[in-house]
C-alpha cells in the first residue's frame, strides 16, 4: 500500500479523514472493523466506547503508532497526509506538528529522568528555533498556560516528585506545544481524582476553544465526553454503532448499545440525586 | 441471625492515627467511626487521603500507631489465633483490581474455597457443593468452577472475588473500590449484586470508593476523607444531599453529569 496522494492539501477545512480504517491482528483477528468519520477544523469529537470497543487502538492508528503484530488498512487522511501505510519520516513530521495526543497515564509521555522544563523545551525548541533564555520563558509561559502555579518549581523538578493532576497538565502542554491542528485526548481524566478531572476538563476547554483547536476526545465516560465535545462516536467491538450530536446520543439514543451505556450512566447517576425523599 | 435490641459495632476504631516508618506526619489522624451491623459504611475521598489505609486496618492488616480497632466489641488483637479466626470468618474483602486478586495458576473452584479451607470450616470435598452455590449466587455459570481466571472478563473475575468473599457467609464484607476497573454497564450489574446480598444475607458493606454515584446506591452511611482527616461523617443523604463540609461539597460538585 503506497501512499500517493500525500502533497495533497485539504483545500476544505476537513482536518481529519478516516475512511474504512480496519485494525487487524498478525493472527486475523478484527479488532477495528471498517470505521470512517471527520474531524473538521476546530471540531471537538467524542470517540465513546468500553474496554475492548478498538477507541485507544483507533486514536493509535491515527498516528501510525499500532504495536507491532498489528497491521491498519482503509485510509486515515491528517491534514492531507496519508497516515495508513506511509513510512516513519513522514509520520514524525506529522506527529506534534499536525496531531498531538495525551494519554491516560501522563507517565508514560514523560521521561523520568528528564526535568519537566527539558521535556517540554525538546519540542518547543524544535518549533519554534528558539534557545536560551528565551526558550526558558517559552517553556514557563507553556507551564502557565496549564495553569500550573509555581511553573519554576515544576520545570525544575522530576515526573515523580509532583502530582498526577500536575504530570498530566505538564503531559498537555507538551502536547499544545507545537501548536497541532489537532488534539488527540485518551482517556485523559481518568486515572485523576473527580475534583483534579474537573479542573483538567475546563482546562482542556478553555484551551481548545481559545486556539480553535479541533479535539479528538476518547473516553469510557459519557458525561465527561459531553462537556467537552460537540459530537460523538459511539463504539463497540471495532464498529461505529451510532454517531450524532452529543446533546442527541445522550437524550434520545438510537443504537440499543448506546441506549443501555445511557441507562447504565443514568441509573448510577440518579442514585445521587438524594435531596428528593428516598 | 439473634436479633439484639442494641448491637454493637461489628468493627469500631476509637482515635486511629497511622504514621508510616520514617514518615514526617501521619497520613491517618484522629479517625473514629464504627460499622454498626446493617449500615452500611462508605469511606470517601481522593488520592491519598487515607482510605485504603484505613480499610487495611479495618482487615487487621495493618496496625494503627496510635488508637484502636474494636471488633466485636473487644480489641482486635492479631495474635489471638482464636479472635483472628472468628474475625476472618466474620469479615471478608473485595479487592479493586481483578486481575491481580486472583491466582492465575489456581482453578475458580480452589480460589472461591480458599476461606472454607484456610478457617478449617471445610475439606476440598465438602467445600464443593458452598462453592457452586456462592458461584451460582453471583451468577456465574457452574463450569465456571473448573475454569482459570484468565479466562474470564473483568466483570466476571469481580464476580468471583465476591463469591470467595461471601463463601463463608461472612457478616461483613470490607471492598476497596470495588467496581470502579469496570466498564458502566457490568459496574451497574455489580452494584446490583452487592445491593440483593446486601439484603438477602445481612451484610453490611464498608467500602472505600471514589465513586459517589456507588455509594449512594449502596451505603447507608458515608465518611469524608481529606489529608488522612475525617471532615464529615453521618447518614449517606445527609452527607452527600446536603454537605455541610466545603470538601464534600466540592467533591460533589466535581461529578460529572450526562446533560438533561
Amino acid at each position: 500500500m503506497s501512499p500517493r496522494d500525500t502533497s495533497f492539501h485539504t483545500s476544505g477545512d476537513t482536518l481529519l479523514d478516516v475512511r474504512g480504517l480496519t485494525v487487524r491482528t498478525d493472527d486475523g483477528r478484527v479488532l477495528v472493523d471498517d470505521l470512517s468519520f471527520t474531524v473538521a477544523s476546530g471540531e471537538r469529537l467524542g470517540l465513546i466506547g468500553e474496554s475492548g470497543s478498538g477507541k485507544s487502538l483507533t486514536t493509535l492508528a491515527l498516528l501510525g503508532l499500532l504495536p507491532d503484530g498489528m497491521t491498519a488498512t482503509g485510509s486515515v487522511e491528517l491534514a492531507g497526509t496519508q497516515v495508513v501505510g506511509a513510512p516513519e519520516k513522514r509520520l514524525t513530521a506529522v506527529r506534534g506538528r499536525d496531531a498531538a495526543v495525551v494519554f491516560q497515564e501522563p507517565l508514560t509521555a514523560l521521561d523520568p529522568l528528564m526535568r519537566m522544563g527539558r521535556q517540554i523545551a525538546e519540542p518547543l525548541a524544535r518549533r519554534t528555533g528558539l534557545r536560551g533564555r528565551e526558550l526558558n520563558s517559552a517553556v514557563t509561559e507553556a507551564l502557565v498556560r496549564v495553569r500550573l502555579s509555581e511553573p519554576d518549581r515544576i520545570a525544575r523538578a522530576f515526573p515523580h516528585e509532583i502530582s498526577g493532576g500536575q504530570r498530566q497538565r505538564v503531559a498537555l502542554a507538551m502536547a499544545l506545544a507545537c501548536d497541532p491542528g489537532l488534539l488527540i485526548a485518551d482517556e485523559p481524566t481518568t486515572a485523576l481524582d473527580v475534583s483534579v478531572q474537573a479542573e483538567m476538563l475546563d482546562l482542556l476547554d478553555t484551551l481548545v476553544r481559545e486556539r480553535e483547536m479541533a479535539v479528538l476526545f476518547v473516553s469510557h465516560d459519557l458525561a465527561v465526553v459531553a462537556k467537552v465535545t460537540d459530537r460523538v462516536l459511539v463504539l463497540k467491538d471495532g464498529r461505529a454503532v451510532e454517531e450524532g450530536p452529543v446533546l442527541d446520543v445522550v437524550t434520545a439514543p438510537r443504537a440499543e448499545y448506546t441506549r443501555a451505556l445511557v441507562a447504565g450512566a443514568r441509573k448510577l447517576e440518579s442514585a445521587l440525586d438524594l435531596r428528593s425523599p428516598r | 441471625m439473634t436479633p439484639e435490641p442494641k448491637p454493637a459495632p461489628v468493627l469500631e476504631l476509637t482515635d486511629v492515627a497511622v504514621r508510616y516508618r520514617g514518615a514526617a506526619a501521619d497520613v491517618v489522624q484522629d479517625v473514629s467511626l464504627a460499622v454498626e451491623p446493617g449500615q452500611s459504611l462508605a469511606l470517601v475521598g481522593e488520592s491519598g487521603a487515607g482510605k485504603t489505609t484505613l480499610l487495611r486496618i479495618l482487615l487487621g492488616l495493618a496496625r494503627p500507631t496510635a488508637g484502636t480497632v474494636r471488633f466485636d466489641g473487644e480489641p482486635l488483637a492479631p495474635r489471638d489465633r482464636r479472635q483472628m479466626r472468628r474475625f476472618r470468618r466474620g469479615v471478608q474483602c473485595v479487592f479493586q483490581d481483578p486481575y491481580s486478586s486472583l491466582d492465575p495458576s489456581r482453578r475458580v473452584a480452589a480460589i472461591v474455597a480458599e476461606p472454607l479451607r484456610s478457617l478449617g470450616i471445610d475439606s476440598r470435598t465438602s467445600a464443593a457443593p458452598k462453592v457452586a452455590a456462592a458461584l451460582e449466587r453471583v451468577g456465574l455459570p457452574a463450569d465456571t468452577a473448573s475454569r482459570y481466571p484468565h479466562e474470564f472478563s473483568g466483570g466476571q473475575r469481580q464476580r468471583i472475588a465476591i463469591a470467595r468473599a461471601i463463601v463463608c457467609d461472612p457478616r461483613v464484607l470490607l471492598a476497596d473500590e470495588p467496581v470502579s476497573a469496570l466498564d458502566v454497564t457490568t459496574r451497574v450489574k455489580v452494584v446490583d449484586l452487592l445491593a440483593e446480598l446486601k439484603e438477602e444475607r445481612d451484610l453490611t458493606l464498608v467500602m472505600v470508593s471514589h465513586d459517589l454515584s456507588v455509594v449512594a446506591s449502596l451505603c447507608e452511611r458515608t465518611a469524608v476523607l481529606e489529608r488522612g482527616r475525617l471532615v464529615e461523617q453521618g447518614d449517606t443523604a445527609q452527607v452527600l444531599g446536603e454537605p455541610a463540609h466545603p470538601y464534600t461539597r466540592r467533591l460533589i460538585d466535581s461529578v460529572p453529569r450526562l446533560p438533561v
